[in-house]
């Protein structure tokens, strides 16, 4: 009887052991993709997506309404194609919104800053941001400025 | 001339003692009891070495978190980074306070237990008693134990990491107010499972490996007597930890030197 307890109780803790390695590989290192119902799809194409990186979030006026799915390299035109997922209780994103990369503090990491803009309609599944501002490159900056081309 | 004579001695000693340890290595890996008889001593010891471990990792590994938590907050809200939190407290946790503290805390708990119940064995002469009975003790009382520590020592180690990301995150997300989704985000997207989340496992592997090693070597190995075993176990303790400091910087220059 004492040793059932006992193999039921070293069977917990293994049990305990492989939920804990289960954790760390879903929750912490995130080895399943995230589920995307209840969320809708939109494009945004960038001229540089700098640091960028796939499950940064995406916000409007500062509240997060979203996360970036993945980023590739669209062939045709050479520019960085990130798809995001949108929250579908946000729904009526104005079609001539834009997405602005921003940085968070000085040396956090880079989101998605969607600026409001005035249309009627609204952006849908699959549509595709009208306009994009990339991500500041400091050491661009530094160049225009350090060579005259600063406007 | 004394002292070169003192150095070649203690030099001897030092080969001889590798020596038998390494053929008493030999004796309780190969020696493992076969799988219906072994099983239920298997079972008894991964109960004292294993479970009965749990609470005091469970705790530790809790405050560890909670205090990677606070510091990180206080240096990374200066940057106003404070959404890296997650990624630090992971990072931290999964690849070096996870396997190094529970082996410290291992060779504290369960280490110095074996030592001191088998040296106890050796001082009363249950172990040659054994022998005389035609029962090889290596088989009976070490290999379970070397075992069970080795098992263990992983399992415990993911818990004690599991546990701490939960306290930084009590402290992070619940007192601090760092936003939960850039604490999981940040976490997600740096950490990476093969080489972050299974490096830590394979060290703690090792760590369990060398801790229980050296605990079941040095009760078998010592001096008989009640003063023998209390400078065994101490020695237990020490070789331990050493041992596990040392791997650990070996081990993290293999994994993460990048070269």
């Amino acid at each position: 009887m004492a040793q059932r307890k006992a193999d039921l109780v070293v069977g917990l803790f293994m049990v305990a052991g492989l939920a804990a390695l289960l954790f760390l590989a879903l929750q912490v290192s995130g080895l399943a993709p995230r589920s995307s119902e209840a969320s809708y799809t939109l494009y945004a194409n960038f001229n540089d997506a700098g640091g960028l990186a796939p499950r940064a979030r995406v916000s409007m006026a500062g509240v997060t309404i979203g996360s970036i799915r993945d980023i590739t390299l669209d062939r045709e035109t050479f520019q960085a194609r990130v798809a995001v997922d949108i929250d579908v209780s946000v729904d009526n994103i104005p079609a001539d919104s834009a997405a602005v990369i921003r940085t968070s503090g000085l040396l956090g990491e880079q989101y998605i800053d969607v600026s409001v803009g005035g249309d009627m309609e609204s952006l849908s599944e699959g549509d595709t941001f009208y306009s994009t501002q990339s991500a500041m490159n400091l050491e661009r900056m530094i160049s225009n400025f350090a060579s005259g081309q600063g406007q | 001339m004394q002292w070169l004579a003192d150095l070649g001695r203690q030099g001897r000693q030092l080969v001889e003692s590798l020596g038998r340890s390494s053929q008493f290595l030999y004796g309780s890996i190969v020696g493992a009891p076969d799988f219906r008889s072994g099983f239920p001593l298997l079972m008894k010891q991964l109960y004292f070495i294993g479970v009965l471990s749990l609470a005091i990792i469970v705790v530790s590994g809790l405050f560890i978190g909670m205090v990677l938590g606070l510091q990180g907050y206080t240096i990374l809200s200066d940057y106003g980074s404070e959404s890296a939190i997650g990624q630090m407290i992971a990072l931290t946790l999964v690849r070096e306070l996870g396997p190094v503290v529970t082996a410290l805390l291992f060779a504290g708990r369960a280490g110095s237990a074996l030592t001191a119940e088998i040296g106890l064995m050796k001082a009363t002469e249950q172990l040659s008693s054994m022998e005389m009975m035609g029962v090889d003790p290596l088989r009976r009382v070490i290999a379970p134990r070397f075992w069970a520590g080795f098992l263990a020592m992983p399992v415990l180690a993911v818990i004690f990491s599991v546990v701490g990301i939960w306290g930084g995150m009590l402290v992070g997300v619940e007192w601090l107010g760092v936003f939960e989704g850039s604490f999981w985000g940040n976490m997600q997207s740096s950490v990476s499972f093969t080489s972050d989340v299974l490096n830590g496992v394979i060290k703690s592997v090792v760590f369990g490996f060398v801790c229980t090693w050296i605990a079941v070597f040095q009760g078998y190995d010592c001096v008989p007597t009640s003063a023998g075993i209390s400078s065994a176990t101490t020695k237990t303790v020490v070789f331990s930890s050493l041992a596990v400091l040392g791997l650990d910087f070996v081990l993290t220059a293999v994994m993460f030197g990048d070269f």
